[in-house]
């Protein structure tokens, strides 16, 4: 899906590699032991630590190193036995130190990579080049006040995981499909809960732009891209921005750039020029991480089954294709519900109730599985009343609807409204006998060799039973009664 | 009974447990005594009222049979130790009116052992000074004179001047210190004061305001060996809220340092013997191996090559690290601030106006040399070369127990001398800073007078987590020496 | 190397420290003479030597993941230069 650009000259190609910054899912922040919850009232998650008060001292939260190895192994990637945390200086108002704390020449995980999954049913690999551990910032607002930024430092020392790409995406939909793939490893993994609107999840996109064949032409790194629709939308613009300027002669400078969700448009943060000189070096006040192969090892057990395998798992144990694979894996609990479901049931069957009619409705009251309103369970009901004759597929539907509706078991509906599919030979029979005995003209007219009558008659028996009966007897008796 | 300001913290402690006399009169006594030597500039913060209370608690708990290690013992606190609800400026204008919320972990343990706060001590501005001359609150003067030149203030070293100053002219019975390159065991060479910087990690770093991380250490000045063993046993000790805290024993040093010496090796580091440097620092080196030997050590001539090489990788690390450890002085949480045209210049305005000379060049040079196109050259080197003077004491101590170095390369000299070039003021650390490189602990024992009449220490260096040994050497050298000498200001005061 | 004074400009920039010309003109002798200083380290060999970033050779520190800290935004803002509503205040930043 390696979508080329048309542009005054001919095509182009599009060159991305991106940095995902993802909140490391834990009680605590990085270097200190104040909360790393989402939305509290502003510094009061703040501890003397995180204010960069005179003398205070980061200490390493365990369970983040957990987090990270079972992070890297979701991305199988390289674990380093041996990181340093060092400090990159700059000065802003939301970074008290001064330097933000992150890992740079040796970073805690290593060269990985990802399959992600294309919209036409493709799959493609791509490079992970590394991910190490960092601190967040604070936050600084803005607009409160005409010639005043006001800053919370709530955020300020959550552990952050920056996972680096290789430039080896080619379009906005494989950007997409990355960083979806992405957070549903981390989901999967409970690393990241991947909450883009709250910040968990945040991207930098690095862009540039080549003639196929051409070398790498210069990047530009658009910052703060923050939801997949934003992913789609810089990317987008930024590309044929750059075509546009080469096109008409010009040359792409190397430089940070904004988006600006509001305008649509990408602007210069700041050029190569001003490009800090961060001066990392090692943090005196940290000691070298190391860690041991059992260390890791007993982490590896842990894991749960990741989304590709899964995918193919399914694909191979439920004979689902890769297209209704990937949607029912898409989150473990989406997985884990159609799991219950198909259990000892007809799969495709299973995959069906699920992706069409449970998914499809939960899409369009914008809810997730974990909302919906009829358990696996009585969904695995549901089917089985449909496969042991017990309702017709037809009958099925509005049982569903009632089930979303009452959350009641599909058994009690069906008993309840008297949706009991009718298999009695002898009740069928007699309403055929009315049903021939009200239309005697029609039954003429279909014995006279009009064929397509017999449509009209089934659905007359249809209407007559209440949809009840059952449609194969239905068939078959109408058949033998006409003729 | 010994004028109470006179005593040593032993002698005090059994005073007190006597009851010869209570903590609330030991106290006022020695605000009495700051109040009569002002002019020396020891404090940056009194705290009379606060010292009166703890000696009032002190003597409360030595009533009621529950006295800890230290109790009712006024002490001196270095201005760089953040205590809760005192002013706490590191000497700087940039932390001028700051109030820690909260408490260092040293401070922590002296108070829970029952020690009293008379105040906190002048130093140079973030500890970056060796004469406590760039101390935003002004120099401070040493109580001793140059016979040669008795009108000339002298400084008292630094950067810890105040607190070495404090315990020299009798107005605390010890004081707390800090030592990045030297800054305690220099301004104790140059007041006649017991100082001592235990190993790296044994004293925890938490709350005490960071000059170069991986060089500080927080250690003790006295007027005995032992009194300063007293004060590093309190203030040590294991302390999860900072990582390069070290989780060992901490040992009762004071009952140890009686021990003999005998058949210990004692090495004599040949590249510490400078051209230039005064015959009688010499001669009193020549006096200490003396000494050794009359306590049975056996004294062993090693080589420490990379000496030479310390200062200037010293000069590379600890402004580096001091370059980004001050970043957090921006006038945004705390201190000063400086309201500019934009909040760029309001940075850059309250950098400038917040932090004085000696510390601007020290961010600049710290600054320079991590920065782009410079690292390799300059902080990358030091650091191997730092490695390598770790090497070099590794090397030594395979053949030795501890070293013996003069302290200091000169005495005290006159307030404004080599402030003109900054290496000859960075030449008073040639001594003392190859033991903050390779996070060694090291002690300065007074050990005689020039012939100016002012006092000279000698230095014994450990090996790593070895302060035992050190002290008792050290005990064996303040035997021999003998030194009695008090400066005159506190023998008129006391007539 | 010697630190010109668009160098000298450029560190103090670096560093966030507003200087004038005179300024600059008095810092940049003095650096140069402690660079010139430090650089006598070029003399030493240092090929195959590991760098030293800290004398302690204990393995890193770790601590419980559990929330032990924070709640006092008071004590966070109580020596602030400027703050409103338990925000810090700082001069507003442009980007």
């Amino acid at each position: 899906m390696a979508q080329l650009l048309q542009g005054e000259t001919g095509e182009w190609e599009i060159v991305i590699g991106m940095e995902i910054h993802a909140q490391v899912t834990t009680k605590s922040k990085l270097f200190s032991g104040s909360s790393s919850k989402f939305g509290a009232e502003p510094n009061s998650q703040v501890s003397l630590v995180d204010a960069a008060m005179p003398g205070m001292l980061p200490v390493m939260n365990e369970f983040v190193v957990e987090q990270a190895i079972k992070t890297g192994l979701g991305l199988q990637s390289k674990i380093n036995k041996y990181s340093v945390f060092e400090r990159k200086n700059y000065f802003y108002p939301d970074l008290p130190q001064g330097y933000q704390i992150t890992q740079f020449l040796h970073p805690i995980v290593g060269e990985g990579k990802i399959e992600i999954d294309l919209p036409d049913g493709t799959t493609k690999e791509i490079g992970v080049t590394r991910m190490h551990l960092e601190q967040d910032a604070g936050k600084s607002l803005h607009d409160q006040h005409p010639s005043k930024s006001f800053v919370d430092l709530n955020r300020s020392g959550n552990a952050l995981m920056e996972i680096v790409s290789e430039p080896d995406i080619n379009s906005p939909a494989e950007a997409v499909a990355y960083l979806s793939k992405i957070r549903m490893i981390l989901r999967y993994l409970e690393t990241c809960d991947g909450n883009m609107d709250e910040g968990s999840m945040r991207a930098d996109v690095n862009i540039s732009v080549r003639k196929p064949g051409n070398d790498l032409g210069t990047r530009c790194e658009i910052k703060n891209v923050n939801s997949l629709k934003a992913v789609q939308q810089v990317i987008d613009f930024e590309a044929r921005r750059q075509i546009e300027v080469i096109e008409d002669g010009g040359e792409i400078d190397q430089e940070t750039r904004l988006w600006d969700p509001a305008k649509n448009e990408t602007r210069t943060l700041r050029s190569k020029e001003d490009a800090h000189d961060y001066r990392y070096f090692t943090d005196p006040d940290l000691l070298p991480l190391e860690l041991n192969d059992n260390q890791i090892a007993d982490i590896k057990k842990t894991l749960p089954e990741l989304p590709d395998e899964k995918k193919h798992r399914f694909m191979d144990e439920f004979g689902l294709g890769i297209y209704d694979a990937s949607i029912l894996i898409t989150e473990r609990a989406r997985a884990n519900y159609f799991e219950t479901v198909a259990k000892n049931r007809d799969s495709k069957l299973a995959a069906n109730w699920v992706i069409n009619e449970l998914l499809g409705l939960l899409n369009k009251n914008d809810q997730g599985i974990k909302d919906s309103p009829i358990s696996a369970e009585q969904l695995g009901g549901l089917i089985d009343l449909i496969s042991d004759n017990t309702i017709s597929g037809k009958i099925a539907k509005d049982v569903f609807a009632a089930m979303y509706e009452t959350s009641a078991d599909a058994g009690a509906i069906v008993e309840e409204k008297g949706l009991k599919q009718v298999t009695d030979t002898g009740a069928i029979e007699k309403i055929i006998d009315e049903v021939i005995a009200e239309n005697p003209d029609n039954v003429e007219k279909y014995r006279g060799g009009k064929d397509k009558l017999f449509g009209f008659f089934v659905g007359q028996v249809m209407k007559k039973s209440q949809g009840k009966a059952n449609p194969a007897a239905v068939n078959e008796l109408l058949k033998k009664k006409l003729g | 009974m010994t004028e109470l300001t006179h005593m040593t913290i032993a002698e005090a402690l059994k005073g007190l447990e006597n009851k010869d006399f209570t903590s609330v009169e030991l106290t006022q006594a020695h605000i009495g005594a700051i109040e009569n030597t002002r002019h020396l500039n020891v404090f940056v913060t009194e705290t009379p009222e606060l010292a009166l209370k703890q000696a009032a608690e002190s003597d409360k708990r030595r009533t009621a049979g529950d006295a800890g290690l230290l109790d009712g013992i006024p002490l001196a606190i270095k201005d760089l130790f953040c205590t809760k609800d005192v002013q706490t400026t590191a000497g700087s204008h940039i932390l001028e009116g700051f109030v820690p919320t909260y408490e260092s972990t040293v401070t922590t343990n002296l108070f829970r052992d029952g020690a009293v706060m008379l105040g906190k001590t002048n130093l140079d501005e973030f500890a970056m000074g060796s004469s406590n001359t760039t101390s935003f609150f002004g120099n401070v003067i040493n109580p001793w004179k140059n016979q040669s030149n008795p009108d000339a203030d002298l400084v008292p070293g630094g950067s810890s001047g105040g607190s070495s100053a404090a315990v020299a002219a009798r107005i605390a019975l010890g004081a707390t210190g800090t030592d990045t390159g030297g800054s305690i065991r220099q301004p104790a060479a140059f007041t006649g004061t017991v100082g001592v910087k235990p190993t790296y990690g044994r004293c925890s770093r938490w709350g005490t305001v960071a000059f170069a991380s991986s060089l500080d250490q927080a250690g003790a000045f006295a007027r005995t060996v032992e009194d300063s063993a007293l004060l590093l046993q309190s203030m040590s000790g294991h302390d999860p809220m900072d990582s390069t805290s070290a989780d060992k024993n901490v040992p009762d040093w004071a009952s140890t340092l009686q021990g003999d010496i005998k058949g210990m090796k004692i090495g004599i580091p040949k590249e510490y013997r400078m051209d230039g440097m005064p015959d009688e620092i010499e001669q009193l080196w020549q006096k200490g191996i003396e000494w050794m030997k009359d306590a049975g050590a056996e004294i062993i001539d090693v080589s420490l090559p990379h000496t030479k090489y310390a200062l200037p990788a010293y000069y590379i690390i600890a402004p580096a690290e001091a370059s980004t450890n001050l970043s957090r002085y921006d006038g945004v949480r705390y201190g000063l601030r400086v309201e500019g045209e934009n909040l760029r210049d309001t940075y850059e305005s309250t950098r400038a106006e917040g932090f004085g000379d000696e510390v601007k060049r020290r961010i600049m040079i710290g600054t320079y040399v991590l920065s782009a196109g410079y690292y390799d050259a300059y902080y990358m080197k030091a650091q191997k070369v730092r490695r390598l003077i770790l090497q070099d004491f590794e090397k030594a101590y395979e053949q030795c127990d501890a070293l013996l170095t003069p302290t200091a390369p000169s005495a005290a000299f006159a307030i404004g001398e080599k402030e003109d070039d900054q290496i000859k003021m960075y030449l008073n650390d040639i001594f003392t800073v190859p033991a903050n490189l390779a996070g060694l602990p090291g002690l300065s024992v007074p050990a005689g007078l020039d012939k100016d009449g002012l006092p000279l220490g000698l230095q014994i260096l450990g090996k790593a987590w070895d302060e035992e040994t050190i002290f008792r050497v050290g005990n064996k050298i303040e035997q021999a020496a003998n030194f009695t000498a008090i400066p005159e200001m506190v023998m008129q005061k006391a007539a | 190397m010697s630190l010109d004074k668009e160098t000298v400009r450029k560190v103090a920039s670096l560093a966030h420290i507003k200087m004038t010309d005179e300024e600059l003109d008095k810092y940049g002798p003095q650096l140069n003479n402690i660079v010139g200083f430090i650089e006598q380290l070029s003399e030493v060999d240092t090929d195959n030597v590991e760098p030293l970033p800290s004398p302690v050779d204990i393995p890193l520190k770790l601590r419980k993941d559990e929330v032990t800290d924070g709640g006092y935004p008071e004590d966070v803002l109580a020596n602030a230069p400027e703050a409103l509503e338990s925000f810090y205040v700082v001069p507003k930043v442009i980007e």
